[in-house]
């Protein structure tokens, strides 16, 4: 048998050699590969959020409505005035208790699919989140629109049960209730916490799948009680799952202008004034103004999260 | 392992999570139903009778279809981009460590990270200053930009578990870099991109917070219905298409469920 | 002997870690070379800037006297069977092992002809059609060996290749190794953290240790005749005695290794000692002994006369069986 060459000739024309070229530099490799991406989002994205950023330190001439190019916090200044703080405490209000209710009813969810659900049930409880979280934003609030119409099914199914009296009664109730449930916060809730309960359910799964079964029998076997092992063991362990999902439910609401515009009382949200700002009222600065707080709050809410261990469990 | 006596679960939290459930596709349910109703003024439960009639006169109507199709024109081409862009960014950040590599998941993130009228109306101020018109452009640089992240999860999930020494085995048993991505890399990771893909697809054709602020006069289908729901005008039309927009998401998802099953799971929160 | 491998000051840093720091090693054609050390002692970053799936940050890796700097693996007449097997999930068995063919477009029948017979040789005739999936870890392991020899390579590189299996095919998988390069005739170059295995397998032995080559020996050297203190422990778990202790023995003041069964029970002379540990081993007894605050550990045969836990015996050894460790760099 002859010998053949320990090392080979390059080959392979000019893939190979650019190949080769490749493997000595690796660095090139990684810049070629980051370079487009990295061109996309930072020239289109980053350098758009920069423009808005930008924006926000302008400010618009009261009488002529023209945008004065020159530097100042005359627009962060209006932003306190008592009519937009309403608007930022309204939606950082509306946001945390969107949050908060998700949280809530996501538990049971998320912990039957991650404790009990085996096999097929799995499959099932996984898809019967997944669906809801990927299918269509609109639809899904048209679906509310059609269920809270006056002669909607809500409506329908508490006349049939002879409990209209019950759904008054909690109208009547100060700031949460309203005319109907399709112009009240209550209903803006009802929506904004259908809409986002996916994304909720998700990482929480995610944190209680990797809770051991043997803490929590560890936990029984040390004399707790099932309520006490939750509080103690289960939820502790869960919380980075509920951060993680909070994160897009906070987020989602805190940015959101069409769930309020179709359902809810006629005041306004951030997105909302946002919109207005930029549309109709011409007032850009105002608006990128506005659009920095939701930023500055999930800059700040994310430093939290990051601070508690919550990405890991992305 | 789990004993089997943990199998049992108890009742209320099988009612809370059944509920759960039932809470989160009932409302998708009626969608189906109302599509069917011979009632046109108002959204009446129960429905006084079905008729498939509003079938047909959503197929006649013309500015339907040139939504419909702007839709699907705007997400095949903003597919394609962030299929491209998120696997480069994947494959960088999978192979090796390099600094700022934190920051470059966090840039391909933000954009769905941060609420969506942020970033529709940061491009709309950065078309704005840069002069640029509206046009089916404007709303390809928005949608992909957002769908990039989507693939990105997708392919970085897959290439995390496909290991490293494949990618050695190869080029240690004769392949360059271009033999060993099309002959390794590619089928490894070909169903983990035509998942992303489909996700972002679905996520394309049904965005419409950025959509408002980049496509100027045009109207996507999600646009066509935003409009309906503000100023309902043609209510059973907009249930029909109601529903098509659902399924024309829902199959995707399914399909991408379907293709990444018994490993890395959709990278669900992505949206 | 020609050189098959020849590492000429070779470092490899990641960041400030040295994994590889200033090896010289020389590698022989048709030897089979371990490559023995805990993990983290830079033996896999060898066999990796072998490979080519490393580059060295200084120095130069040649084989058969050629420079390999700057030639990446593909160019290297060298193979590997990876740890993990790495067998392409998507292609079948036959698929694999022909994948180095396929890439140097040899013609299909006869790709399938050499697949099968290298099949064959690690008997599994028939298993082409499978996927990788479908496979015993036994199995896997002979399919990654074919993969690699079907490219007929200078030297052949094999990562931990018997770790994941269990005792009874690794020794089974050891032999057959053995006989494999006995036949073939190609350096073999092996790394792995157990040291029976190196010795039962190797011509020579490196023993790696922070980055840096200890010894280098046939496995009776670095067994009987370890030159450190690291060595001496890492290699059998030998007895180092302190230079003092030496000093009075010998004269010589330098520390010495005592093989645990070169130590035996003796009816008078030696030095006391008090058993505190005692553990069957089946062949064989392992002690635990005490003596003047030093720990020694005694291997002996475990049918003789019955042993207690805290009984005093008296200890000793064969004078040429203290090894003096004078390249004590440990």
């Amino acid at each position: 048998m002859a010998e053949s060459p320990a090392i080979t000739a390059p080959r392979d024309g000019v893939l190979g050699t650019v190949s080769d070229v490749l493997y000595r530099r690796p660095t090139l490799l990684l810049l070629l590969l980051l370079t487009p991406p990295l061109l996309w989002l930072g020239i289109i994205y980053l350098g758009s959020l920069f423009a808005l950023l930008a924006q926000s330190f302008f400010s618009i001439d009261e009488f002529s409505g023209v945008i004065q190019y020159r530097l100042t916090l005359k627009t962060y200044g209006e932003l306190l005035a008592p009519a937009n703080l309403d608007i930022i405490v309204r939606t950082t209000l509306m946001a945390g208790s969107v949050t908060v209710a998700a949280a809530i009813v996501a538990f049971p969810i998320a912990y039957y699919a991650a404790r009990y659900a085996r096999g097929k049930w799995k499959a099932l409880f996984y898809l019967g989140v997944m669906l809801p979280l990927w299918s269509s934003y609109l639809v899904k609030v048209y679906a509310w629109k059609l269920i809270l119409a006056k002669e909607g099914i809500l409506n329908w199914v508490f006349e049939n049960l002879h409990l209209t009296w019950l759904l008054d009664a909690y109208l009547s109730i100060p700031v949460i209730g309203g005319n109907s449930l399709s112009v009240s916060y209550s209903g803006t809730f009802l929506v904004f916490l259908y809409v986002w309960l996916p994304f909720m359910v998700l990482p929480m799964q995610a944190a209680l799948e990797r809770v051991p079964v043997s803490y929590l029998e560890a936990s029984a076997d040390l004399g707790a009680s099932p309520l006490q092992t939750f509080s103690k063991v289960l939820f502790p362990l869960a919380m980075p799952g509920v951060i993680a999902g909070s994160i897009f439910t906070f987020s989602l609401t805190l940015g959101d202008y069409i769930i309020p515009q179709i359902v809810g009382s006629s005041r306004l949200f951030i997105g909302q004034a946002v919109y207005s700002h930029q549309g109709t009222a011409g007032n850009i600065p105002l608006a990128a103004a506005f659009a920095v707080v939701p930023v500055i709050i999930m800059g700040f809410y994310l430093w939290m999260a990051k601070r508690q261990g919550a990405f890991d469990a992305l | 392992m789990r004993s089997d006596k943990t199998l049992r679960s108890p009742l209320p939290l099988k009612i809370a999570a059944g509920a759960g459930l039932l809470f989160m596709h009932v409302p998708i349910l009626l969608i189906f139903i109302y599509a069917f109703t011979t009632e046109d003024k108002t959204y009446q439960w129960p429905p006084p009778g079905y008729t498939l009639k509003w079938l047909g006169v959503t197929w006649n109507r013309p500015d339907v279809w040139e939504a419909l199709n702007l839709s699907v024109r705007v997400a095949a081409i903003s597919t394609l981009v962030a299929l491209v862009l998120g696997t480069l960014c994947a494959a960088a950040v999978s192979r090796t460590r390099f600094f700022g590599r934190e920051a470059i998941s966090l840039i391909v993130i933000l954009p769905i990270a941060l609420p969506g009228i942020i970033t529709g109306i940061a491009l709309r101020s950065a078309f704005n200053i840069a002069e640029i018109p509206f046009s089916f452009w404007t709303i390809v640089l928005g949608h992909a930009t957002f769908c990039v992240v989507v693939v990105y999860n997708n392919a970085l999930a897959r290439f995390r578990r496909t290991s490293a020494s494949l990618i050695e085995a190869s080029m240690d048993l004769g392949a360059n870099g271009f033999q060993t991505f099309r002959y390794v890399i590619l089928p490894n990771i070909g169903t983990a991109l035509l998942a992303g893909g489909m996700l972002a697809f679905a996520l394309s054709f049904d965005e419409v917070i950025v959509t408002t602020f980049t496509a100027g006069q045009q109207a996507t289908l999600p646009i066509w219905m935003l409009e309906e729901l503000v100023r309902p005008r043609q209510r059973p039309v907009t249930n029909v298409v109601a529903m098509v927009v659902f399924i024309v998401t829902f199959l995707p998802i399914l399909a991408a469920y379907y293709l990444t099953r018994g490993g890395d799971q959709v990278a669900g929160h992505g949206k | 002997m020609k050189t098959a491998v020849h590492f000429e000051k070779v470092s490899r840093h990641f960041g400030d870690v040295k994994a590889v720091d200033s090896v010289d090693l020389t590698i022989g054609e048709g030897e089979f070379f371990a490559m023995l050390g805990p993990s983290g002692s830079g033996k896999t970053t060898c066999l990796r800037l072998i490979a080519g799936f490393d580059q060295p940050t200084f120095g130069d890796v040649s084989i058969f006297g050629e420079s390999t700097n700057g030639i990446p693996p593909y160019r290297r007449n060298v193979n590997t069977v990876f740890q993990d097997y790495a067998l392409f999930p998507h292609l079948s068995v036959a698929d694999n092992v022909a994948y180095g063919l396929m890439i140097r477009k040899v013609a299909k029948q006869e790709r399938r002809r050499v697949a099968d017979e290298a099949l064959e040789q690690v008997q599994l005739a028939g298993y082409g059609a499978r996927k990788p999936s479908q496979l015993s870890g036994g199995q896997r392991q002979r399919v990654a060996l074919a993969r690699a020899l079907v490219n007929k390579p200078r030297v052949l590189l094999l990562d931990e290749p018997l770790g994941a299996l269990d005792l009874k095919l690794r020794e089974e998988m050891q032999e057959e190794l053995k006989n494999l390069q006995r036949t073939l005739g190609i350096t073999f170059v092996f790394v792995t953290h157990d040291q029976g295995e190196a010795l039962s397998m190797a011509d020579r032995v490196a023993v790696f240790n922070e980055g840096r080559i200890m010894q280098v020996g046939t496995p009776q050297d670095v067994y009987h005749r370890p030159n450190s203190e690291f060595v001496a422990n890492f290699v059998g778990s030998s007895n180092v005695l302190p230079s003092e202790l030496v000093n009075e023995l010998t004269g010589k003041s330098v520390p010495a290794s005592l093989r645990p069964e070169a130590v035996k029970i003796v009816d008078e002379g030696g030095f006391e000692a008090e058993i505190v540990d005692i553990s069957f081993l089946g062949a064989a007894t392992r002690l635990s002994l005490k003596i003047d605050g030093m720990r020694l550990h005694a291997l002996v045969d475990g049918t003789k006369a019955a042993l207690e836990f805290r009984q005093k015996v008296r200890v000793d050894w064969d004078a040429e069986d203290l090894h003096l460790m004078y390249d004590n760099n440990g």
